[in-house]
């Protein structure tokens, strides 16, 4: 059965230095399909690294990738997003001076722009459908015409993942998605994430453990680059060497 | 709310164009004049702001490309004894070809060193004119004959020195320029462009191959540039290296700054803007650079965004 099994996503030997640093060291790790993944880990365990070099923001200097049983390593992060691998930034980067359906429909309009005719024209109706469709999906129907830096905070980071759904990943990256929320928005958060991942394998970067407790159904802790433990969260919780980690001895 | 029309994007460029169109019975000879030189340079400022002001590639170099399309014309038209219609395009095509090569390699870099490969590759391409003095005539320039240009159509014979022929040739061009621009920030490739100009890497993570957008802006603007310089050779007849020089260059930036950046009017109110305050200043006193000079600070300050920018922003907040 294990020979059988294939995960959506592998490394083999990643690693990633800047400079003398060695931010990520030789990570083997494997996602399987449907799951939601919490990688947690003190400032600087090389998180953001693994993640990046998983969504092709940043070139591993060693190690492979595979995506659905492809090895991925050399492709470019645009061309690893047409294949469904999704990145929501940690930093909010929605489009600040283009309207909630604009931002959304840049997501959405690329699959149908195909030959010359679809690069110059749309049907701007079902984009417009399709996007109002997007944006109910996290509750932004209603904001469509409206411009994103108007937006309050908690909802830019809602439009952030609107354009990342709309983009039907197959693996939808998080980068601290909860980040700068109040504590209401977080709960609504998480609802929304357990919906997603119905269809969709989530993998988030997440400092707030109450919500990785609550939405993870295995945690991956990094240390100083490296992959310390992985497990449930009550095996997490009751793991000595995560605790000497965060805590230090 | 969701069911909100937008406006008509096609109202305002309609009446600009028909106001262009009346002011030539109107305009004494002098201005009517002038306003065809501001509407071919305004075709070389929209090609500039497609670059510039939609994805953000400020370019220190676009004479080049005008340059091109000037030498491609007149020495097409002077040596190879191409029709007018035929050196137009070759222009056009010189200053497309330019800038895909240019972009190739010039676009792998950002910013400030976007600006300096850019000037650098300018600098070249004014130095080989120069070089080639013996063909290009250099600094010097050459004067194209009155027997070649002319638009031939059967029996009928057009002939370029006509101050109305030329007129309405520079207001077609522009026309069509002016449209293009408008049509483009509403495709949806302007879309990506736009986009592209605020957050290029998230643009990536939606999927899309940002190097090839970028090629794609600097070979629209490259084109539109050569065609406007292949419009300058031909109407007005003189094909010389001071077009190829840094100022050529720097002209387009100020004529898109000072009348809106990204937007589809601001080139042309640029432009003319510009003109009349050179040929203003320049009949008061001899050092008219100062005074243009100084009323460029003053404009810049009361329109922070370019002259249609700025009005752009104002009439919105007042709707809202």
């Amino acid at each position: 059965m294990s020979l059988l099994q294939t995960h959506l996503l592998q490394t083999r030997g990643l690693s990633r230095h800047f400079g003398g640093v060695q931010a990520v060291r030789e990570v083997d790790f494997e996602l399987p399909a449907g799951e939601i993944r919490a990688v947690i880990g003190p400032n600087g365990a090389g998180k953001t690294t693994l993640v990046s070099m998983i969504s092709g923001r940043i070139r591993p200097s060693a190690g492979r990738i595979r995506f659905k049983g492809v090895d991925i390593t050399g492709l470019r992060n645009w061309q690893r997003a047409r294949r469904g691998i999704v990145y929501t930034f940690q930093i909010t980067s929605v489009f600040q001076n283009l309207s909630c359906h604009d931002n959304v429909a840049l997501a959405l309009q690329r699959k149908r722009m195909t030959g010359l005719s679809g690069r110059v024209h749309l049907d701007a109706d079902a984009l417009r459908g399709e996007a109002e469709m997007a944006l109910d999906r996290v509750g932004l129907a209603a904001r469509l015409d409206e411009r994103a830096a108007n937006l309050p905070y908690g909802h830019q980071r809602l439009l952030e993942l609107a354009m990342g759904l709309a983009l039907a990943p197959e693996l939808l990256i998080m980068d601290e998605p909860t980040q700068g929320l109040s504590e209401s928005e977080i709960l609504a958060f998480c609802d929304l994430i357990r919906r997603i991942a119905r269809e969709t394998t989530v993998l988030l970067i997440e400092h707030n453990m109450a919500v990785v407790m609550a939405l993870a159904g295995r945690i991956t802790v990094m240390n100083e680059g490296a992959i310390l433990a992985e497990g449930t969260p009550a095996e997490i919780a009751a793991n000595i060497d995560v605790q000497h980690a965060y805590l230090g001895t | 709310m969701t069911g909100r029309k937008q406006d008509n994007p096609w109202r305002t460029p309609m009446i600009v164009l028909v106001l262009l169109l009346a002011a030539q019975f109107v305009l004494p000879a002098y201005h009517h004049g002038n306003l065809t030189r501001i509407m071919v340079f305004a075709v070389f400022a929209i090609g500039y702001n497609l670059a510039f002001g939609y994805a953000g590639l400020l370019s220190l170099g676009h004479a080049m490309f005008f340059a091109a399309g000037l030498y491609g014309a007149g020495m097409s038209a002077h040596f190879l004894g191409f029709s007018m219609p035929l050196a137009f395009l070759f222009g056009g095509l010189c200053g497309l070809v330019l800038a895909l090569a240019v972009g190739l390699v010039a676009l792998r870099t950002r910013g400030v060193s976007f600006m300096i490969v850019t000037l650098m590759f300018s600098q070249v391409g004014f130095l080989t004119i120069l070089y080639f003095n013996e063909f290009t005539r250099g600094d010097e320039g050459f004067v194209l004959a009155q027997e070649i240009r002319q638009l031939r159509f059967g029996e009928t014979v057009l002939s370029l020195t006509d101050p109305t022929l030329r007129y309405n040739l520079a207001l077609g061009l522009f026309a069509a320029s002016y449209l293009l621009g408008v049509a483009l920030l509403r495709s949806p490739i302007g879309r990506v462009l736009v986009a592209l100009r605020e957050n290029e890497s998230r643009v990536q993570m939606l999927g899309y191959n940002t190097f090839g957008y970028r090629l794609l802006a600097l070979s629209i603007s490259g084109a539109l540039s050569g065609l406007s310089g292949a419009a300058y050779a031909l109407l007005f007849a003189y094909v010389g290296a001071t077009f190829a020089a840094t100022q050529y260059s720097i002209y387009p930036l100020l004529w898109v700054l000072l009348g809106g950046v990204g937007t589809a009017l601001g080139p042309l109110i640029g432009t003319g803007l510009m003109f009349y305050l050179v040929d203003f200043a320049s009949e008061i006193t001899s050092s008219y650079l100062i005074v243009v000079g100084v009323v460029l600070v003053l404009l810049v300050i009361v329109f922070p965004k370019g002259v249609i920018g700025t009005l752009q922003e104002k009439w919105r907040g007042l709707r809202s």
